[in-house]
């Protein structure tokens, strides 16, 4: 498997990773995908009024899923919760050149995203958006 | 060319007559499986085999199939072995034919082959083994073992690739094939085509070194595999070994880091050559068929790298490797989900996962 260059960049420094109080009033958590498919992401954002002002992840899975989770977390701070929810994965297969076996990794970043933003919403007592 | 012929035979306590020169394992595989399916199959239709073959023989099985054969993919137990009584259970009055490997390729888990084959000669079936990890590595005598077809590989066992040979017993009993290959006559009629010399004395001279070295060679890899899996498992927690702890290749070590996924391991120690139970790096997403058949759940196998110990590899090498492989796992771990679930408590097989 031929990983571009920003895929490894990623991998070997990946941004933001970690793990926020998921019960915490402003903290969203969103996890994603199944350990017997071989990926699971947990995309967790801080959020103070309608902005993410941080973002952590964790990873298992291949080096695309965990550039694609590193790359969602570097796009979605300082973003409001709409342009957040907003991103899809044809950005991230784009911005990563992934092949076409790989765009799951992508697709299960912008779920990890949604979910995330769907969480902190409920928290609130909002109706989650749909994803 | 008929020294090569005596060389392999030698190895394999066969006579250098009994021995057909084929392309590779890949080859000889099709031609003993078809060949005796084809020749015997006014006797009987059914064929018992093992989920944890090689592809060359599963596949070879689903073509009989489709050809109105009749077979039983046995099981392996958890360490991916087989047993002669279930191999006994598996037999039918209409079977012709059992094909276990003699070691396995993915897990190098060895199979009790002489026990199988006094089976097989007592119930008056054919028994076929796939030798292509084996020889050259472990004792191979296809008398005391009761064996009447093998086939083996010349890059297997530091010879060229592109050569192969199978072993069709000649006595008690003769064993007879319908040729795959029509043309010349070759081989005893078994396999027409001119035969490539060079690849041949190759796979010959390569027979002949193997013989004289296998006890240094498998000395030499049990110690660096010895070396290897200790430091490992000193360092890091949740290893499993894939395959049986004694009756093993000395050269193969299948260890599966959970909550770390195998492609990115590998490319954590992308250093080191080493391939990935998990076949994701095929681009199929599938995890391994060898350890789904032992009941290695899909994350464990998502999970799994094989490891090689070869003539060639030091113990520099090795320890080099081991330290790549530690570091590598820490990090992903660091970086993983699941392992942070684990260590807070969490028991991962009770969560409804969303897959995907």
């Amino acid at each position: 498997m031929a990983y571009s260059d920003k895929v490894i960049e990623h991998y070997n420094n990946p941004r933001n990773v970690g793990s926020m109080d998921k019960s915490s009033n402003d903290v969203g958590t969103g996890v994603v995908g199944a350990p017997e498919c071989g990926d699971v992401m947990k995309l967790q954002i801080q959020v103070e009024g309608d902005t993410i002002v941080d973002a952590k992840f964790k990873t298992f899975g291949c080096g695309s899923a965990i550039a694609s989770s590193s790359l969602a977390t570097e796009w979605i701070k300082g973003k409001s919760l709409d342009d957040a929810m907003a991103i899809n994965n044809i950005q991230i297969v784009q911005e990563l050149s992934l092949p076409p076996v790989k765009i799951h990794c992508s697709v299960l970043a912008e779920d990890a995203i949604k979910a995330a933003i769907n969480d902190f919403r409920s928290k609130q007592g909002a109706a989650p958006s749909q994803a | 060319m008929d020294r090569g012929r005596e060389r392999i035979a030698h190895l394999i306590g066969a006579s250098a007559k009994e021995i057909i020169y084929t392309s590779g394992s890949t080859e000889a595989i099709n031609l003993a499986m078809k060949g005796v399916a084809q020749m015997y199959d006014s006797k009987g239709k059914h064929i018992v085999t093992s989920q944890a073959e090689h592809k060359a023989v599963l596949d070879t099985a689903k073509r009989l199939e489709k050809d109105g054969f009749e077979v039983t993919y046995l099981a392996p137990d958890s360490t991916g072995r087989h047993s002669a009584e279930q191999v006994a259970e598996a037999l039918r009055e209409d079977t012709i034919l059992v094909c276990i490997m003699w070691a396995n390729n993915e897990i190098g888990t060895i199979n009790p082959i002489r026990e199988i084959g006094a089976l097989c000669k007592e119930r008056k079936v054919l028994f076929f083994t796939d030798g292509t990890q084996a020889v050259g590595k472990v004792p191979v005598d296809v008398e005391a073992d009761h064996v009447d077809l093998l086939c083996l590989s010349g890059h297997k066992i530091y010879g060229p690739k592109g050569v192969g040979a199978l072993y069709v017993r000649r006595r008690n009993p003769r064993v007879r094939l319908v040729a795959q290959m029509d043309g010349g006559g070759h081989e005893r009629g078994m396999r027409s085509g001119t035969l490539n010399v060079p690849a041949i004395v190759g796979l010959g001279k390569a027979c002949e070194v193997c013989e004289h070295d296998m006890d240094s060679d498998r000395e030499h890899a049990l110690a660096l595999r010895t070396r290897f899996e200790k430091t490992v498992f000193d360092a890091l927690d949740h290893v499993h070994l894939n395959g049986h702890p004694e009756h093993r290749l000395p050269a193969c070590s299948n260890l599966s880091f959970a909550y770390v996924e195998g492609e990115s391991m590998i490319m954590g120690i992308s250093d080191l050559a080493v391939s990935s139970g998990s076949a994701c790096t095929s681009a199929s997403l599938e995890p391994s068929h060898v350890l789904q058949a032992m009941g290695v759940g899909d994350e464990l196998a998502h999970s799994s790298i094989r490891f090689g110990f070869g003539r060639f590899t030091t113990e520099e090498e090795v320890d080099f490797a081991a330290v790549q492989v530690i570091a590598a796992v820490k990090r992903l771990r660091e970086l993983s989900p699941l392992y942070e679930m684990v260590l807070e408590g969490v028991d991962l097989s009770k969560i409804q996962w969303d897959a995907h």
